[in-house]
């Protein structure tokens, strides 16, 4: 196949078949687990920037972005363990999990790499926060419903300081426009994930408390087109996606960024700090 | 925090330098220009000056002193100026300038007698 | 009747008034003021890379998130103390090229590896203490700019010890493990703080200027001696012992005394022969090196979209 129409339409690399909702849990759980490792997995990853930034102003303000993720996983982790009833704290969920009942998109364990690199991932993951929060403040379940509320206005200063890297390293230098086109094209791969409903979101939009993820790509590919095109960027054409983070079927890059996380709970269970 | 950090022998003398320095390196780029933050804390309170800091744009700029300067609750509104639109006035006139003013009571309340019985005023 | 500018400069001090950029100012004051509030910033940057190290091991995502906030204030104190050198006359980027050149230092402790999570809380409980016991006076030293950012450094450095005690206090009294987790890291970390109050006063002739020119105001063996007698309690409350057998109580001088510290381990330190100076250097320049090309890309994007910026210096106001 070949032609600009079939290179809109996603090769999703093959999922292990037969998903099942991990552990048996309610979708309800899942579907607020998921959002919750989003941002967990996000924030390790942005912590891992600190005293590294470019300068000392991008040190600051990653560190913020990154406490923004880290209290939204808090909350959302909170919640699913509330919901869950059995007794669960963010903190066993978020140390307890191992890879295959951990649920985040698979674009935010992608590594850092260089800045374009963390740029271009923070770009798609803000782009498509900023219509999932916007549409869940209003979710039937108003725990999930104030803490998007909240998530929101984050979301709509960490895309405006995304957007505005993205611009600068694209319409920046001949240096900083090819690593930025470059980190667009690497992580291009895990844009389709965000928005690609399986029976949890489905159940959760059914029930109220969710959104089918299918509405939010048209808003989220307006907002991307917009940025490409102010920072002179292409969008990319290679039909090649990746999807599984969702059902537990990550990248190599999940368990090391769990191992680092978990370290302390596992080797020194049960314990106060 | 403060850090003392001790000389020790051979060390350059702490009031030597040389114009070297001071001397930008070619290829070192930098964060930008200085600008100056002002925030606002509230409503209805004006924009104070709260520090300084680098940053090669307006909104850059305006993003970074969201980031340095707001992270306690410290303001509702942020205006950020390029540290060369900043015109000072010169110390060398300060008695000039601003002297005068003290020998002026008549511009304070307190030069008034006004009797007690009249009431508040 | 016109006082000389030098002799405007004395009465300024002796007023306990504070000297602004404006103001004339003897190239030493200058000097000794830029070295020092330079190496200030540059031990403030530095010292994010010690407590750094754990942040993606934190044992919850509560102590994380306090640490990350922690590590982030320390940034935005060197940005401050830079901000305030430089309305001295040197540029942000020469003070950085001094210190990647070795030519400025930063404060000895931050060549200390951190070995465990309790290192977090000595560090905050310690370090941040001993740096608090000098910080109040900072605060009243004559350079205006400098003054300014002690009291906003101040006020944010409030949570800084206290996280770190409380981080101990969970320890101590937790596990028989978390506990001698805690007393290693005491074991470890202690000596290094004493000696981040410096030599002995009469060993640090630069010591007399500076307490002249009011930049410092209190000594370095009154501060140590601060230090201890405030610490020694804390400790005590704890229930971990500091590894001095020479710490105790005199009852006559009605503070503590202690023993001497190993100052051949204090000046190889200094010198660049401590067990982490070399990497930390690295890690900084890499960062800083790694980061150019953005840099460079940020410059370019405002010089083609703002051109006002072009001709933007690096002046700097009060």
């Amino acid at each position: 196949m070949t032609g600009p129409e079939q290179s809109r339409v996603p090769f999703v690399a093959a999922s292990p078949q037969g998903m099942v909702v991990a552990g048996g849990l309610p979708a309800h759980v899942v579907y607020v687990l998921r959002l919750g490792d989003d941002n967990l997995v996000m924030a390790q990853r942005l912590g891992e920037w600190i005293s590294r930034g470019p300068d000392l102003e991008e040190d600051i303000a990653l560190a913020n972005v990154a406490l923004d993720h880290l209290g939204q996983a808090r909350a959302l982790l909170a919640h699913a363990g509330a919901l869950e009833g059995m007794g669960r704290t963010e903190d066993d969920l978020a140390m307890g999990r191992a890879e295959r009942d951990v649920h985040n998109l698979l674009l935010v364990e992608q590594p850092n790499g260089d800045f374009a690199h963390t740029v271009a991932r923070a770009l798609f993951l803000d782009a498509y926060q900023v219509e999932l929060w916007r549409v869940l403040s209003g979710s039937g379940d108003a725990t999930l419903g104030g803490i998007a509320a909240k998530a929101l206005k984050e979301a709509r200063y960490h895309l405006r300081h995304s957007s505005a890297w993205a611009v600068r390293l694209g319409d920046g230098t001949a240096l900083s426009h090819a690593r930025m086109q470059a980190a667009v094209d690497d992580l291009w791969r895990f844009t389709f994930e965000p928005f690609a409903a399986d029976a949890v979101d489905l159940a959760a939009a059914a029930s109220g408390v969710g959104v089918d993820p299918e509405v939010l790509r048209a808003p989220w590919d307006a907002r991307i087109d917009a940025v490409l095109t102010e920072a002179t960027l292409e969008r990319p054409s290679d039909p090649y996606q990746r999807t599984g983070g969702r059902q537990g079927f990550h990248t190599e890059h999940l368990g090391h960024v769990l191992t680092e996380l978990q370290w302390m709970q596992r080797t020194f269970p049960g314990l106060h700090w | 925090m403060s850090y003392d950090v001790p000389r020790m022998a051979g060390d350059a003398a702490w009031t030597e330098h040389d114009a070297d320095d001071h001397a930008r390196r070619p290829g070192d780029e930098g964060s930008g220009p200085m600008w100056e933050v002002f925030v606002r804390q509230r409503r209805g309170m004006s924009h104070v000056h709260a520090g300084s800091l680098h940053a090669p744009d307006a909104e850059t700029a305006l993003l970074n002193a969201r980031d340095v300067y707001t992270r306690r609750s410290e303001g509702v509104s942020v205006w950020v100026v390029p540290s060369s639109a900043v015109t000072a006035s010169d110390p060398d006139n300060a008695a000039s300038m601003f002297e005068p003013f003290a020998e002026q009571p008549y511009r304070h309340a307190t030069y008034y007698d006004i009797p007690d019985e009249v009431g508040h005023m | 009747m016109d006082l000389s500018p030098d002799d405007r400069f004395q009465a300024i001090l002796d007023a306990d008034d504070k000297i602004e950029p404006t103001d004339w100012m003897p190239d030493g004051y200058r000097q000794t003021l830029i070295r020092q509030i330079a190496q200030h910033a540059h031990s403030e940057i530095i010292g994010m890379q010690p407590e750094g190290n754990w942040i993606s091991r934190a044992p919850t995502l509560k102590r994380k998130t306090i640490l990350m906030a922690k590590v982030q204030d320390e940034a935005g104190h060197g940005l401050y103390l830079y901000a305030a050198a430089e309305t001295l006359g040197i540029g942000r980027d020469e003070m950085q090229h001094l210190l990647h050149t070795g030519r400025h230092k930063y404060s000895s402790i931050f060549n200390y590896p951190t070995l465990s999570w309790a290192d977090m809380g000595v560090i905050g409980w310690l370090v941040d203490g001993a740096a608090i016991t000098n910080q109040v006076a900072l605060t009243r030293t004559s350079y205006g700019p400098y003054a300014r950012a002690m009291v906003r450094i101040c006020k944010e450095e409030s949570f800084h010890q206290r996280q770190g005690y409380e981080i101990l206090l969970t320890l101590c009294r937790g596990s028989a493990e978390q506990f001698a987790m805690a007393q290693d890291a005491v074991d470890r970390w202690w000596w290094p703080s004493l000696m981040m109050f410096g030599p002995h006063d009469d060993e640090s002739p630069h010591t007399a200027q500076s307490m002249a020119w009011k930049v410092k105001r209190v000594s370095n063996d009154d501060l140590r001696q601060q230090f201890v007698d405030m610490t020694v309690p804390q400790a005590e409350y704890l229930g971990v012992t500091l590894p001095d057998p020479e710490l105790r109580w005199n009852e006559q001088s009605g503070h503590y005394d202690y023993g001497e510290v190993d100052w051949d381990e204090f000046w190889q330190v200094v010198k660049g022969d401590g067990p982490m100076n070399r990497e930390r250097l690295a890690n900084k320049v890499g960062a800083w090196d790694d980061g150019a090309w953005v840099r460079e890309a940020a410059m370019a994007y405002a010089a083609k979209h703002d051109g006002r910026l072009r001709s933007a210096g690096a002046g700097g106001a009060a």
